[in-house]
């Protein structure tokens, strides 16, 4: 490990736990360096003592600092004293920025020497749901140029929800030269040009991670730019990209690179281009298929059910667009170790699920679509004991169905008495009762993330005609883990005011076309002491409830509330009273100023904005 | 410039409504300010207003129903255009943004079809919304709406153009397994990022598939050409289809079975359905070299073979 000289007057800035406390701020005054808040458990621990060093070198200290890995334990030892403070600063190696503006890079390079991974996360949730108005900001490039001269050995970049241009990637390509893994989730403003730069230049790039991102996908030739002996890959997912790329380039590619242990194609790639790389790849721990759509003669059907089951390793299957029914037993073999099965993309019929699920004895976590219906569902919960995670996605825009399709709390229902370890659950569907939740939450109780999406807003209990706030409380009540929750259907006041009451370790809340007053939102900024994440859209919400507990921002990552009856006013006064927030509101034109119709307010250690355009307001 | 549909619901003297229409499963409500006074939502249908409409306490106009605008469709489909969600001017007056950007849609055929759309409602990634196709479990009689569901990316209305032959095609089960009415293929345009998806039985012939996949990516001058043969197939289209005269900057290609590009308008519409497996509209610049077949450079790397 390198180790730059240190520097003990180095500027002692708060510790970055999951995201910026501002309350913790750099204080000399803050009693840090007290002999006894020190765990150490030395024989000068009991003499009250201006000795303040630490009775090990620290190089010691940082030698067994540095196999933290998590970063909730590193920040929390950060704050024991200066000199863990210190130790832990130098050996930390990989940062999380929940909020890419929460903190600047040269604040984040001054405390931190020696990052070699770097995770960003930009742009607030909802604006993967286009209500954030495009070029509105969190722009990799600034970082990039801090990082190319403070952390020249820069290894892994991770970015979610960030503006990332072409000239971003090929600067990042040429400043560092160690680097090995680029994960883009989300992400806009680049093109295929960007991925060349990367391909071409990256010369030990063992990941390239490319995620639904809004880019402008020209062609597949920066797949052919990777050096005919690069053989580095481990990790390539270009499943979202709709160009095609040269497929004797890929071959030679995964061919080449031995170690590549995660696949995922798009859909252009053909099964019997599958197979081929199957044949050369049968290592794969990951496969993201591609279009399994052709006609397919019984011969091809064994030799790809035989690649298949070449595979021992695989752990994760995604990718399954446009598949028959005719593809699906070719992958039998192939699902006796899966964990992990992205059927997102696919609109199975429940028969077919069931059939495949049938083979998938360990499955642990299941995406699919709501093709599979509630006899689907019914069949998850037979085959797939050691499930813990479920997401069912609407197949189809739900406003366009004349005929409703999808699932209902029947398949949620069944579901639940199978899978008695589910803890995670996004489920999208049409209708829902408060009896059928209550039953669920009792099966499992151990709900951490509960995101359950009504999808006509404010649609009451379809068989009571009552709001849904009873579902909600017992979700609450029952589940004392729960740290992720999203709410819909008609909801009252006084679903929040359970939320407020009883959801003690909640850290997300989503909410959307709900609650009656403002006492729904005061109750949750009262009540939920972990919250770090509020997301509010549509809702009648105004500025009493906005200020009622104004100092929790500053405990909070960020909030979001849009649609909803906060003024201009409200959010000027939130603005004067708390310095350390950066309350901005997203202005569209001809807003006379007066509604502040989408506002974001986060807590930063950065100050406001330089790069706000200008239809952001920082008040 | 943002084409936006502003869909509100009248109040009258500050009164507020809240209606909810169990069938439609969509809700309307308008939403009060501070101001009773001034809460006066209009009603009324155009494009992206300037400061005329913003005014400030009309900010609920969310959600209706076409069923309450029988005259939406066609209003919709006139004055939609492609931009992005962001910036657009009435968005303090209505929030039924029926807008098309890079990301998501919020189809204008989908409002003709008697429903309207949420921004961002459901709550899904624009690239899995992108993807969502009216898959073909639907029967023969869902065919129509099959094939706006297939255009739900594109911002045009794609059904009024489809349907000048004469009798739907009702297509051929392509694929194994699965009955399918409807044939999707996917088309791609050099320079678009998203692609989109057509369902090819229901055309009979050549023209109206262009007349679709013009609409579909809203090429402002009909710039699609390439189909030469079959010019003879005139139509009663209201615009003529550039294809048939080659003097756009685009052409009209489709891969086939045997994984071959080939220029679209050559073969009988019939043996056209059996062996293609998609297209794509590649610029004219690069389809140079294109005789009848062509050779993707980017398949296999080699250069065009055929000489013209």
């Amino acid at each position: 490990m390198y180790f730059p000289s240190k520097k003990k007057n180095a500027v002692y800035v708060s510790p970055i736990k999951q995201d910026i406390h501002p309350i913790d701020f750099s204080l000399p005054t803050e009693p840090m360096n007290h002999k006894r808040k020190n765990p150490d458990p030395s024989p000068d621990s009991d003499e009250p003592t201006t000795q303040l060093s630490s009775p090990f070198p620290d190089e010691v200290l940082e030698r067994v600092l540095s196999l933290l890995n998590s970063r909730k334990d590193r920040n929390s030892v950060s704050l024991v004293c200066k000199d863990w403070y210190d130790a832990e600063r130098w050996s930390r190696t990989h940062v999380f920025i929940g909020n890419c503006y929460s903190v600047s890079p040269e604040i984040l390079t001054r405390r931190f020497p020696n990052i070699r991974s770097v995770t960003l996360k930009g742009k607030p949730r909802f604006s993967d749901f286009d209500l954030v108005p495009p070029k509105w900001g969190a722009y990799v490039h600034s970082w990039l140029l801090v990082f190319a001269t403070k952390y020249h050995f820069l290894e892994e970049l991770r970015l979610k929800r960030m503006t990332v241009s072409d000239e971003s990637l090929k600067f990042l390509a040429l400043s560092f030269p160690n680097f090995k893994a680029l994960s883009l989730l989300s992400c806009d403003g680049f093109s295929t040009d960007g991925l060349a730069s990367i391909t071409t230049h990256c010369k030990n790039l063992t990941e390239l991670d490319i995620q639904e991102n809004d880019i402008d996908d020209k062609s597949g030739k920066w797949l052919s730019c990777f050096p005919e002996n690069f053989m580095s890959l481990e990790v390539l997912n270009f499943a979202n990209l709709n160009s095609d790329v040269n497929f004797k380039a890929l071959e030679r590619l995964v061919s080449r690179c031995k170690s590549l242990k995660v696949l995922k194609v798009n859909e252009n790639i053909t099964f019997k281009q599958l197979h081929r790389l199957l044949v050369l790849a049968p290592d794969l721990r990951e496969l993201g298929t591609g279009s399994l759509l052709q006609d397919l003669t019984p011969r091809q059907h064994s030799e790809l059910k035989s690649a298949f089951n070449n595979c021992k390793n695989l752990n994760i299957l995604s990718g399954f667009y446009e598949v028959t029914s005719i593809f699906l037993p070719v992958l039998y073999p192939a699902c006796t170790n899966l964990t992990f099965l992205n059927l997102s993309y696919a609109a199975l019929r429940s028969d077919e699920l069931s059939n495949l699920l049938i083979h998938c004895p360990l499955l642990q976590r299941l995406w699919v679509l709501d093709s599979v219906e509630d006899e689907g569902l019914e069949a998850v919960g037979s085959n797939c004991p050691l499930l813990e995670e479920l997401r069912v996605f609407p197949a189809s825009d739900p406003f366009e169905d004349e005929i409703l399709h999808g699932v209902t709390e029947t398949g949620f229902l069944a579901v639940s008495y199978g899978c008695k370890k589910l803890h995670y659950v996004l489920y999208f569907c049409r209708q829902m009762t408060n009896a059928a939740v209550a039953t669920i939450v009792q099966n499992c109780p151990d709900f951490t993330h509960f995101r359950l999406c009504i999808m006509n807003p404010r649609q009451p209990d379809y068989q009571t005609d009552e709001p849904m706030d009873e579902a909600f409380g017992a979700v609450v009540k029952t589940c004392t883990k729960l740290r992720r929750l999203a709410v819909s259907g008609l909801l009252t006041d006084l679903a929040f005011e359970y939320i407020g009451k009883y959801a003690k370790n909640l850290e997300t809340l989503s909410v959307a076309f709900a609650g009656s007053s403002d006492r729904g939102m005061e109750c949750v900024l009262k009540g939920c002491p972990k919250l770090r994440k509020l997301e509010i859209r549509d809702c009648p919400f105004g500025n009493a409830a906005l200020l009622s507990s104004f100092r929790k921002y500053e405990s909070m990552r960020s909030l979001w509330m849009s649609g909803c009856k906060v003024t201009m006013d409200g959010c000027r006064f939130l603005a004067q009273e708390m310095p350390r927030l950066n309350v901005e509101v997203i202005s569209e034109c001809g807003n006379d100023g007066c509604q502040a119709d989408k506002l974001y307010v986060y807590r930063s250690v950065a100050g406001p904005r330089k790069d706000a355009p200008p239809f952001v307001l920082t008040l | 410039m943002q084409g936006v549909v502003v869909l509100g619901g009248a109040t009258r003297s500050g009164s507020i409504s809240t209606l909810s229409m169990e069938d439609n499963n969509l809700v309307l409500s308008s939403e009060d300010s501070s101001s009773p006074d001034e809460s006066e939502l209009e009603l009324g249908l155009g494009l992206s207003l300037g400061g005329t409409a913003c005014k400030p306490q009309q900010h609920y106009a969310r959600i209706l129903t076409a069923k309450d605008f029988p005259s939406v469709g066609s209003s919709v489909s006139a004055s939609s255009s492609s931009s992005s969600s962001s910036s657009s001017c009435s968005s303090s007056l209505s929030r039924a943004n029926v807008t098309s950007g890079t990301k998501r849609s919020a189809d204008s055929v989908a409002a003709a079809n008697g429903a309207s759309q949420v921004v961002g409602w459901p709550p899904i990634r624009s690239y899995r919304m992108n993807s969502l196709v009216n898959q073909a479990k639907l029967p023969a009689t869902e065919e129509f709406n099959s094939l706006i569901g297939s255009s739900k990316n594109s911002n045009t209305v794609v059904g009024k153009g489809t349907n000048n032959c004469s009798d739907k095609n009702n297509g051929s089960a392509k694929e194994n397994g699965r009955l399918r009415s409807s044939l999707f293929v996917k088309v791609n345009m050099d320079g678009t990022p998203i692609g989109r998806k057509v369902d090819l039985s229901a055309h009979r012939c050549y023209e109206t598939l262009a007349q679709t996949l013009e609409d579909m990516f809203h090429t402002s001058t009909s710039t699609i050409s390439s189909i030469r043969s079959s010019g003879e197939e005139h139509d009663k289209a209201t615009r003529s289809s550039k294809m048939l005269d080659g003097s756009s900057d685009f052409v009209l290609t489709y891969e086939d079975k045997d994984g071959d590009w080939m220029l679209v308008g050559d073969v009988p519409w019939g043996m056209f359905i059996n062996s293609v497996r998609r297209l794509k509209i590649m610029r004219t610049s690069e389809a140079k070299g294109l005789g009848n077949t062509l050779r993707s450079e980017e398949r296999n790397g080699r250069q065009k073979t055929n000489p013209i």
